[in-house]
């Protein structure tokens, strides 16, 4: 648990606290620059967020799926991959998960967890892809994954256009109920937020991430690829199976973010009408967590309450939605350049080892 | 805050005591909203609100054009400022907590902009029964919504009567958003107008399936145009702004192409030398029209109006007449009582 407990230790906690406050500081310049009032709009962001069950309970739904993106990208990053992928990876975990949901009829207990194993698994094989190119052709992962991004959204849509979407609609039939995994009583006490099972299943997934990165062979070898893969090579590692490996258990936990945004929050697959943004939002959300467990969830948290909070600001305070892009990019751009940061907790923690 | 907060009460109480003076029923419902507004909302204090689809407030288009009729309405009834607003969606989750956020907040009226909220307006609407909403474009079953769909292939018929007497390549083109019984509507009543005109004049088709993406519009107009195309109608939203500037690009190079613009007049924002003329889809009217009904107490839930060339729901834009020439719109104009009238049946799907 050394890992986990470091991510507490002075410095990286003070860095990504003083991180926010920085960013805020500047989103409020820009707000007054505009004539807005940035008490009342970080009020209103506050109050939207932790005002309602029901909008708490929606800031848990916008959160889960950065989780499993975070991860995603994080994962690849430790084995040295940059996972531009995750978004593709994503709405191929959809098209499973719709696909198992709607066609199958199982009895609850097996067709949900089915549909959320077929996401994982079809989210997998998409990231395996590009790796398996950049083992075998050394082609890189990042112009791959990208690509790849978009032949997922088009290849869903046709999917769902061929198969699944009744005529004269935009979206596939319903899921069968045996494969939604929606927490009733859990949606009702939190006045019909769109709750469900897979923010249990994103915590399951960081946990998992950090043993299989830090516990076991496999992740030993994965980290030591991803650090020097002649060394590795040399070391008598497989490092094209390891960059193989990385990107299949990358694309896993992408693909089970997109199985349970629909077996959850949907019930149905819509024709995508642009990228999510979930896998884009992922890799911020990684470079937030220091590519940690703990840091992405951390970091999903702190993105997904700046997103839906926006609203809030919009709508209580009146700013326009161009300067809360603003104020959020800023608040990002301050966690994710600890140099710059640093520079302002130095004599923080110089005053306190000289008080010691 | 204190300070705005009191400014605002101060100036609430001000109207509503100016209204009382008029000798109308308001009771400045102050800070009680949710127990006695269930009837007609005294006009100082209604509150409408509108959700936009992915498209953004500013696609040049429906979303623009929606939020034009809230302004309209603020304006007219000399509501405050805040009382009418709109939230912004980033992706298809965002739909459901933003209409919520109005909902909850006991405003008068909520919109959903757009067929794709259609799912998501009905879910909310059934969470809360005493909420009134409406949406346009889909049809929404349900006591408290009201639907207003347009018969956008009547209008885009006059527009392909337009663009097959206009076209000089007998070849016009179609670029779409996403293929959906909406934007079918503006396809197939575009055929069937330059068909009418001339069956031999060919109609290039691409849906770009998105509503959002300039550059996909950009690459399908450029496609079409390259296959000897001269005019494009476009129904995409904001995805039709890289339509227009594909036409720009060509236009400055000496090609002779137009564009016909969709929804909203969108010469006033393209220009006259590109635009040829506009389908032009009264959303804001609507908008309009309906949020006054409500703020009047007249709203109808469960009811789904249909608004053709009968109603002026849709049509050609006013300022048509700058490029296309008068015997051509007299022409438009006959196939559109002939419409009007029934005795042409413009195919929807």
């Amino acid at each position: 648990m050394n890992k986990a407990i470091a991510v507490f230790t002075k410095e990286s906690f003070l860095v990504p606290v003083i991180a926010i406050i920085l960013g805020l500081l500047v989103g409020a310049i820009a707000m007054l620059a505009g004539g807005f009032n940035p008490i009342l709009a970080y009020t209103a962001l506050v109050e939207k967020v932790f005002g309602s069950a029901y909008n708490f309970g929606e800031t848990i739904r916008q959160i889960t799926p950065l989780i499993f993106t975070g991860l995603a990208v994080a994962f690849a990053f430790r084995t040295g991959l940059f996972n531009i992928g995750a978004e593709g990876q994503f709405i191929i975990g959809m098209v499973a998960a719709t696909t198992v949901g709607v066609t199958l009829d199982l009895p609850a207990f097996i067709h949900a967890p089915l549909a959320i194993l077929a996401g994982a698994v079809a989210g997998g094989l998409w990231g395996s892809v590009a790796g398996y190119l950049k083992a075998k052709r050394g082609v890189n992962e990042v112009i791959t994954s990208i690509m790849m991004n978009w032949i997922a959204l088009y290849l869903a849509n046709w999917v769902m256009n061929s198969f699944f979407v009744p005529k004269g609609q935009q979206r596939s039939e319903m899921v069968s109920d045996s494969a939604i995994i929606t927490i009733t009583w859990l949606s009702q006490m939190f006045d019909n937020a769109r709750l469900h099972w897979g923010t249990l299943i994103a915590v399951v997934a960081a946990i998992f991430f950090y043993v299989i990165m830090w516990k076991t062979k496999t992740g030993y070898e994965l980290r030591a690829v991803g650090l020097n893969p002649h060394a590795s090579e040399y070391a008598g590692m497989n490092v094209n199976r390891n960059v193989v490996k990385a990107m299949f258990i990358s694309g896993l936990f992408a693909g089970i973010g997109g199985a349970s945004e629909i077996l959850g929050v949907f019930h149905y697959q819509a024709i995508l009408t642009s990228q999510p943004g979930y896998g884009f939002d992922g890799i911020a959300v990684a470079l937030i967590g220091g590519n940690t467990p703990i840091g992405v969830i951390l970091g999903a948290i702190l993105f997904g309450i700046l997103s839906f909070g926006a609203a809030g600001i919009k709508f209580t305070a009146g700013v326009p939605v161009e300067l809360i892009r603003v104020v959020i990019a800023s608040v990002i751009f301050f966690v994710a350049a600890h140099g710059i940061v640093k520079i302002f907790v130095k004599p923080i923690l110089k005053k306190k080892e000289g008080g010691n | 805050m204190k300070k705005v907060l009191s400014v605002l009460s101060v100036a609430t109480l001000s109207l509503s005591l100016v209204l009382a003076g008029c000798g109308s029923k308001t009771e400045a419902p102050q800070g009680q909203t949710g127990t006695g507004t269930e009837g007609a909302a005294p006009a100082a204090t209604a509150k409408v609100g509108m959700v936009t689809d992915v498209g953004g407030v500013n696609d040049n288009s429906f979303n623009q054009s929606a939020w034009e009729g809230l302004q309209k309405l603020q304006a007219e009834l000399n509501l405050p400022k805040e009382n009418v607003n709109f939230l912004q969606s980033t992706s298809d989750a965002d739909y459901v907590p933003n209409l919520t956020q109005f909902v909850k907040d006991n405003w008068n009226l909520t919109w959903g902009i757009g067929f794709l909220m259609g799912d998501h307006l009905k879910k909310v609407a059934d969470e809360n029964p005493d909420a009134k909403l409406a949406i346009i474009d889909a049809e929404v079953q349900a006591p408290n919504v009201e639907s207003v769909l347009f018969k956008e292939h009547e209008g885009s018929f006059l527009a392909g009567v337009v663009a097959a007497k206009m076209s000089q390549s007998k070849k016009v083109g179609f670029v779409g958003g996403v293929e959906i019984p909406v934007i079918k509507r503006f396809e197939v009543g575009f055929e069937a107008g330059v068909k009418a005109v001339d069956p031999n004049v060919e109609v290039i088709k691409i849906y770009t399936g998105f509503f959002d993406k300039p550059d996909e519009g950009k690459s399908a107009a450029s496609q079409i145009y390259g296959q000897g195309a001269d005019i494009i109608f476009h129904a995409a939203g904001g995805t039709g702004d890289g339509v227009f500037n594909e036409g720009k690009d060509r236009k400055s190079k000496g090609e002779n192409v137009w564009v016909i613009g969709v929804d909203k007049d969108q010469s006033l924002t393209f220009g006259d030398d590109i635009t040829l003329t506009s389908m032009v889809k009264r959303v804001d009217e609507a908008v309009y029209r309906v949020s006054k009904d409500v703020i009047e107490g007249k709203f109808e839930g469960g009811k789904i109006v249909w608004l053709g060339l009968a109603e002026d729901g849709v049509g050609l834009a006013d300022t048509s007449s700058k490029n296309v020439p008068e015997d051509v719109l007299k022409l438009a104009d006959e196939y559109k009582q002939k419409i009007v009238s029934g005795e042409i049946k413009v195919p929807a799907e």
